[in-house]
């Protein structure tokens, strides 16, 4: 089964070309059948490949695409992509099945599914290529298909400008990731991933900023904007405009882990350059506080979950900036678990809701939706770190390693963990506790079809225990990872550590059910400290506006001018060529005609347009012809 | 009594040729010239069947028919742009009409 690692994208594909060429006719049974049923395939084969595999890596070359850059249409197999593909396959699975069920009622059914199984073919292009080079097309294709996913309500302008943003930031990082991608070529003479380590080997590390660096951060720069990490975090809450499955399938469990995974994958790169890890943790922890503190105050129930994923995503950065590459990993993978199952909780609520989101006219949903309300009890507490659930071990990781490298990191990191306790307390809160604050007369909360219910539980469950395979998740990830240092950490401290984190989350928790943020602070938190109307003015306003008036002072009078002189130096040009072909040309013409005319005079009078005259002429000329005959013989 | 010898049609058609062309170029009045044009071809016509008799053939003979049938048509036709030209130009004089004249 090893050997048919390449089939596991082809079924999504099949899929979505079936949906987007002939779905329009199939009935909906048929839709959902193909497109569940592809990704279940993968997801099956996926399982006996990766049992099979055993954690040896398994490379397998189709076609050589680009000899010069030695890329190719292959497909590796190692723990790391092992993990990547059981991720994409098996939650995608849970959510298509889920969509099933959101989507029943939704125009455009096919093209939906389309769509998202497209989304899991490039999803898994992406994490099984053997280079970078297609890792790159996976990464593209899935932007694309996040573009459309984004918009698929595309009548809604609101849905169509998230779509646009989402597509335009992500190029802002993909220029970062080309240019890497290209230093790493020429550092290393190839982009597989199975010869980049051992290419990498002669280099020493950098310890000031050299080239190694600079490539380093160029990639950086790139998963920034896939991961939606700060400055280029803007698109995410914004692409909540797309369904509910979408954003917990794309926007929170696969896509936007694409730059943790393509820094795990390039830890051979970035082991030798410990200053773009220090540039990586700091970005990742100032994401995971700021996104957090915005998620304190938001009322829409999917802006508290993508500020809540762009903070986690902020987690995995911190960890893989302080060289624990596992741990992200590992997080990666709990948080795939508990926020997919977030996203769909809250999409469930929408669903009964009859497509409200915001929190404030929710409230007391608990006894409508009780399967929906205990499987987001589940996803909060993992996310909060309560002890045993998943998110426990992944972010109690974290912090222990960020503690062992950096102090500041670690306490960053502590203060949101407090956070995301709180507002994801304060979402639940808000949405299945205290007074029912929806309209009665209008509204009928009920509880989701069996299709969605059973993905959350399904979800709940690997929330709840995948958190205990974390040593054997260690010992699976550790040959694809540079070698880190061993945790110097005395019992002790290890225990006050612990004993912090769960307080952290305890005390978030406490906090929500009390308080809330008020007065100014909230105020600049609601607005997202106002970074979206920073970069209106510097980018959108300043340099396209103020820009584009500039362009068009130079439009007017440089290009413009340009053109207008070529205009009226072609205008004179043509003045002279006008009088060359008036008096010289047509004067030749009229001279040589006059000519004619002149030497005629002679001749015309013979014509006298009298028969006789002409018949004279014949008899004159017999005569004369008689004549010379008569006269030569 | 003499006997009338080739000579004598040769005269005749000379003599009638002559007066033909003469009348051709002199005549004013189209239906002369016409008239004057036949005199010609009669005067070939004879020369023809002189010919034809002095070497004992009859293609002479065979001939001047034909030129007999021409000589109809052509009086037709030249007959017909006569009636026309009237109409037009209300004259019948070759010399009136110069419409080919530069």
């Amino acid at each position: 089964m090893v050997d048919l690692i390449w089939l596991i994208p082809i079924f999504p594909l099949c899929g979505a070309i079936l949906m987007l060429l002939i779905g329009k006719r199939l009935p909906k049974a048929a839709v959902n059948v193909i497109c569940v049923g592809s990704v279940f395939l993968s997801f099956l084969l996926s399982l006996g490949a990766v049992i099979e595999a055993h954690g040896q890596p398994h490379e397998v070359i189709l076609y050589t695409w680009l000899p010069m850059l030695k890329a190719d249409i292959g497909y590796l197999l190692d723990p790391l992509s092992s993990v990547m593909i059981l991720v994409i396959t098996g939650i995608g699975t849970l959510i298509h099945l889920y969509s099933t069920g959101y989507m029943a009622h939704e125009g455009g059914y096919y093209r939906f599914f389309g769509y998202l199984n497209l989304f899991v073919f490039f999803m898994l292009t992406l994490v099984l290529g053997n280079n970078y080079v297609l890792l790159f097309v996976g990464w593209e294709g899935v932007g694309l298909c996040s573009y459309l996913l984004i918009g698929f309500y595309f009548h809604k302008k609101s849905a169509g400008d998230a779509g646009k943003k989402a597509f335009i930031v992500n190029r802002v990082g993909d220029w970062g990731f080309i240019i890497g991608m290209l230093l790493l070529w020429k550092l290393s003479g190839s982009v597989r991933f199975t010869e980049i380590p051992a290419a990498l080997h002669h280099y020493q590390v950098e310890t000031s900023f050299g080239i190694l660096s600079i490539a380093a951060l160029c990639m950086f720069i790139g998963a920034t904007g896939k991961s939606a990490q700060f400055p280029l975090y803007v698109w995410l809450p914004d692409a909540m405009e797309g369904p509910t499955p979408v954003s917990a399938l794309i926007h929170a469990a696969t896509m936007v882990t694409a730059g943790v995974y393509m820094i795990a994958r390039s830890s051979a790169l970035f082991h030798l350059t410990p200053i773009t890890l220090s540039i990586i943790a700091g970005v990742g922890a100032f994401t995971a506080i700021f996104a957090a503190s915005i998620g304190l105050v938001q009322n829409d129930i999917k802006r508290v979950l993508a500020y809540s994923t762009v903070s986690q995503l902020g987690f995995m950065f911190m960890a893989l900036g302080v060289g624990a590459y596992w741990v992200a990993v590992f997080h990666l993978f709990t948080h795939a678990f508990f926020k997919a199952l977030l996203f769909l909780g809250s999409g469930s609520v929408i669903h009964g809701m009859h497509h409200e989101q915001d929190m404030r006219k929710m409230g007391g949903l608990r006894k409508y939706m009780p399967y929906t309300h205990a499987t987001m009890l589940i996803g909060t507490l993992a996310i909060a770190g309560i002890p045993g659930f998943a998110g426990f071990f992944s972010k109690e990781e974290i912090l222990t390693n960020a503690f062992l490298t950096s102090k500041a990191v670690y306490a960053v990191g502590l203060i949101t963990a407090l956070m995301t306790a709180f507002y994801m307390w304060r979402l639940m809160r808000m949405t299945f506790y205290g007074e029912e604050r929806f309209d009665h007369h209008h509204v009928h909360p009920h509880e989701s079809p069996w299709t969605m219910t059973v993905p959350l539980m399904l979800l709940a469950a690997g929330s709840a225990l995948v958190g205990w395979g974390h040593h054997a998740f260690e010992h699976f990830l550790a040959p694809v990872f540079p070698v880190h240092e061993p945790h110097a950490l005395d019992a002790t401290t290890g225990y006050a550590l612990l004993a912090v984190a769960i307080s952290a989350g305890l005390l978030g928790i406490f906090l929500a059910t009390r308080f809330e943020v008020k007065g100014a602070i909230a105020k600049v938190l609601l607005n997202k400290w106002y970074v979206d109307e920073i970069y209106d003015f510097l980018f959108v306003n300043g340099l396209c506006k103020k820009g584009g008036s500039l362009l068009s002072t130079f439009d007017r009078t440089v290009v413009d001018g340009a053109v207008n002189g070529a205009a009226s130096l072609t205008r004179s040009e043509s003045k002279m060529l006008m009088w060359w072909d008036k008096w010289i040309i047509d004067g030749a013409v009229r001279l040589s005609s006059a000519l004619v005319q002149f030497s005629s005079y002679p001749t015309r009078f013979v014509q006298t347009g009298q028969v006789q005259t002409y018949a004279l002429f014949v008899v004159v000329g017999v005569l004369v012809m008689f004549g010379i005959y008569v006269t030569r013989s | 009594m003499q006997s009338i010898t080739t000579m004598h049609y040769v005269v005749l058609a000379g003599a009638l040729f002559l007066i033909g062309t003469m009348g051709v170029l002199t005549r004013r009045n189209i239906v002369i010239i016409l008239m004057s044009i036949e005199l010609i071809l009669n005067a070939v016509n004879i020369n023809l069947v002189t010919f034809s008799r002095m070497y004992g053939g009859v293609q002479g003979q065979v001939f001047a028919i034909f030129v007999i049938a021409l000589a109809v048509a052509e009086a037709a036709v030249g007959l017909g742009i006569l009636i026309a030209m009237f109409r037009n130009k209300g004259t019948v004089l070759a010399d009136e009409v110069d419409l080919l004249k530069w």
